[in-house]
């Protein structure tokens, strides 16, 4: 047991270690402003609602943390990511405040109809993109990057349709509080939560984690074997898609309009960093859940280390890709043998073994 | 000329002709088009390139060019809508020429790659005029260029905000100022942040804390504001230049539990003056919106006209362009707004 729990923490050893990183710049750039070296953790009560900087991470890394619970199990079933993520996002907001507000009209403060009618059908879009996605990939065996670009260009624009070319606002306090506040806690967070909650105890109390995993390392093999391949795959892309209407729903909830030129815009690709960043191989099979969360929270930080140190959005993204760029060198083959030269024989002897 | 013209709505009847089925609007100008054959001599047949319909601006751009540009005021309107390409937009210059307009309008979609087709414009002796964005081309190849100021848009902000601050005796006191800037590198974003700072330097007692990219997005604009709040104690005047990041700037005030607007502590100042920042304005979030103007269609009749006299007209139009604070009645400005 103690050597299992010795591979997990050497499996989430790189993206702790990443996090570690980005939060000791915020120790270090605290302490260069002559503020107490801890601000960076403070987590306060102001206005009523919870304050700080960890807050902020966690409030504004829901949609990638989200969207990066799809983004495992479909890299993991299907060796391919799933792009259409952020324009189903998305799409989910044109579609949610279309039937919010009523088709045409752009700025409404009260409901067209329920809103619990507009969030199902918002978040019912998302998985039949998801279902659209799935099909291709598991049925039609198209590579999943080509047939989630399809989706890619066509979500946002099937989004602006909807929404007549421009931005539906729906100002409804209700519709405002998912991207708002329950309490002193911020709504996206304990939507994260639920969403992680969710997520976990199904891949524990149920073999579909050890499916998806299968069907990851070898469909064929799998399929011999009596799994339904095609359709675990096709369920990680309607998981997908779903993950992506939630995303969608709490980032349309955050500006209470559906402004989809801009919602979602590359978030596809954070989730897929996400998913690197948390150590998880873009190759398929074995997956880590806890790992790609790591690393989308670990992405927030960056966003929001370098918003706080004042540097322009324009320029961030050079920062964003050194650490990629570290982070991904480090768990290239070459660089393993490399680590492995260095003495670590035995221990990764052991983590192949158990492997 | 006779002859000419009649070839040119010859061959523009011809091809509203081919494009009806797909364009309702083109089926409308073909009706009207019958009429006019008869009665055809007295009009100025101009073709306006329009780059698209992405936004409400770009919508009430068109609507304003094609109200003005009508028979009524003696023009044959030929529109053609690029649909975000430049290689439509080059088609339809082309066209134009083949059709031997009197009068091209050009908005470019983008600033290159226009000195091949402006060329032969030129050579085919019809004029060329560049509407809302500039194209990089020598001089010579246009007529003139009408588009709207955006470094006077962010001077008059500085101006509105030194007497706000006079009236409200607040003249001398230290002013600390944040912006959310436009994506770098825009032409608004780089006009408003000059234009501002131009009144900025004016003033010893203006501080401005920090310019930080809001992306013109509200998401963006919120998240910016916020760290700025956290940053800065005591932030007086917050400058967006769109009003999508200042729905945004005032969410995030809101949080943070600091007040905003004429009747709070935080003063907002933002610009292109949509709809929706009249409501904002209404409901007291924000103190004045300096506006981007669409309209560009009187103008440019304008210009049409007195180049037709074989005037002259100025090489450099800027649009007049207003601002609305909360002193005014916005209920009812709102209502006669286009965008």
């Amino acid at each position: 047991m103690s050597s299992l729990k010795k591979i997990t923490q050497k499996r989430l050893f790189l993206p702790i270690f990443s996090m570690i990183l980005v939060m000791l710049i915020n120790v270090i750039y605290d302490m260069a402003c002559g503020n107490a070296p801890l601000t960076f953790f403070t987590v306060t009560i102001k206005n009523g609602v919870l304050y700080g900087r960890l807050i902020d991470i966690f409030n504004r890394g829901t949609e990638a943390a989200i969207l990066a619970i799809g983004m495992t199990l479909v890299v993991s079933s299907s060796a391919g990511t799933d792009i259409s993520v952020g324009s189903v996002m998305s799409l989910y907001g044109g579609m949610c405040c279309m039937l919010l507000a009523g088709y045409g009209n752009t700025n409404v403060s009260n409901y067209a109809v329920p809103l619990i009618i507009g969030i199902g059908a918002g978040l019912l879009t998302a998985c039949v993109c998801g279902l659209f996605n799935g099909f291709l990939v598991a049925y039609m065996n198209i590579q999943p990057m080509v047939a989630t670009l399809i989706l890619w260009s066509a979500g946002r624009a099937i989004g602006l349709l909807l929404c007549n070319s421009q931005i539906v606002y729906v100002r409804v306090p209700s519709f405002q509080k998912i991207g708002g506040y329950v309490g002193f806690i911020p709504t996206p967070i304990l939507i994260a939560a639920a969403c992680i909650l969710v997520a976990s105890l199904v891949l524990k109390f149920t073999a579909l984690g050890t499916y998806i995993q299968s069907v990851g390392i070898n469909k064929k093999a799998s399929r011999i074997a009596g799994f339904n391949s095609a359709k675990i795959i096709l369920l990680c892309y309607v998981i997908c898609g779903l993950c992506a209407g939630l995303a969608g729903m709490v980032a349309t909830s955050r500006i209470y309009s559906a402004d989809t030129n801009n919602i979602g815009l590359n978030m596809e690709l954070d989730a897929i960093l996400a998913v690197a960043l948390g150590g998880n191989s873009l190759g398929g099979g074995k997956f880590n859940l806890a790992g790609s969360l790591i690393g989308a929270y670990t992405i927030q930080a960056i966003d929001t280390t370098l918003l706080a140190l004042g540097v322009s959005t324009a320029q961030s993204p050079v920062f964003k890709a050194i650490v990629v760029i570290l982070i991904v060198v480090i768990q290239s083959e070459p660089a393993k043998d490399f680590f492995k030269k260095l003495g670590k024989k035995k221990e990764m002897a052991k983590g192949a073994a158990q492997a | 000329m006779r002859i000419k013209r009649g070839i040119a709505v010859g061959a523009a009847l011809l091809l509203c002709g081919g494009c009806a089925v797909t364009n309702i609007q083109e089926k409308e100008s073909h009706t009207g088009m019958q009429e006019i054959t008869e009665v055809d001599e007295s009009l100025i047949v101009v073709g306006f390139s329009q780059i698209g319909s992405e936004s409400d601006w770009r919508n009430a751009h068109t609507r304003s060019v094609k109200e003005a540009l009508t028979e009524e005021n003696g023009f044959y309107l030929i529109f053609e809508d690029a649909q975000q390409k430049q290689e439509n937009q080059i088609k339809a210059v082309r066209s134009f020429i083949l059709q031997e307009v009197d009068y091209i309008v050009l908005a470019p979609i983008v600033e290159t790659g226009w000195d091949a087709v402006l060329q032969e414009a030129k050579d085919a002796g019809i004029p060329v005029i560049l509407d809302d964005r500039l194209a990089d081309v020598d001089e010579e190849l246009y007529t003139c260029w009408l588009g709207t100021n955006a470094e006077r848009e962010g001077g008059d902000a500085g101006l509105w905000l030194a007497d706000y601050l006079e009236k409200a005796g607040r003249d001398e006191e230290k002013i600390r100022i944040v912006t959310l800037q436009g994506t770098t590198g825009a032409t608004a974003q780089i006009g408003r942040t000059n234009g501002f700072h131009k009144v900025l330097e004016q003033h010893d007692n203006w501080e401005m804390l920090e310019m930080m990219d809001g992306d013109f997005t509200q998401a963006k604009g919120q998240e910016v504001m916020e760290t700025l709040l956290a940053k800065y104690e005591d932030i007086d005047v917050v400058v967006c230049e769109n009003d999508n990041m200042a729905f945004g700037a005032v969410d995030a005030i809101r949080e943070a539990g600091r007040t905003c607007g004429p009747d709070g502590d935080i003063i907002i100042l933002s610009f292109d003056a949509v709809k929706a920042a009249f409501d904002a304005m209404i409901a007291g979030d924000i103190n004045a919106v300096f506006e981007c103007n669409p309209l560009h269609g009187p103008k440019l009749e304008k210009i049409l006209n007195s180049l037709e006299a074989g005037e002259t007209v100025d090489k450099i139009q800027y649009m007049e362009e207003t601002y609305f604070d909360t002193t005014m009645d916005l209920e009812s400005i709102r209502e006669t707004r286009a965008y």
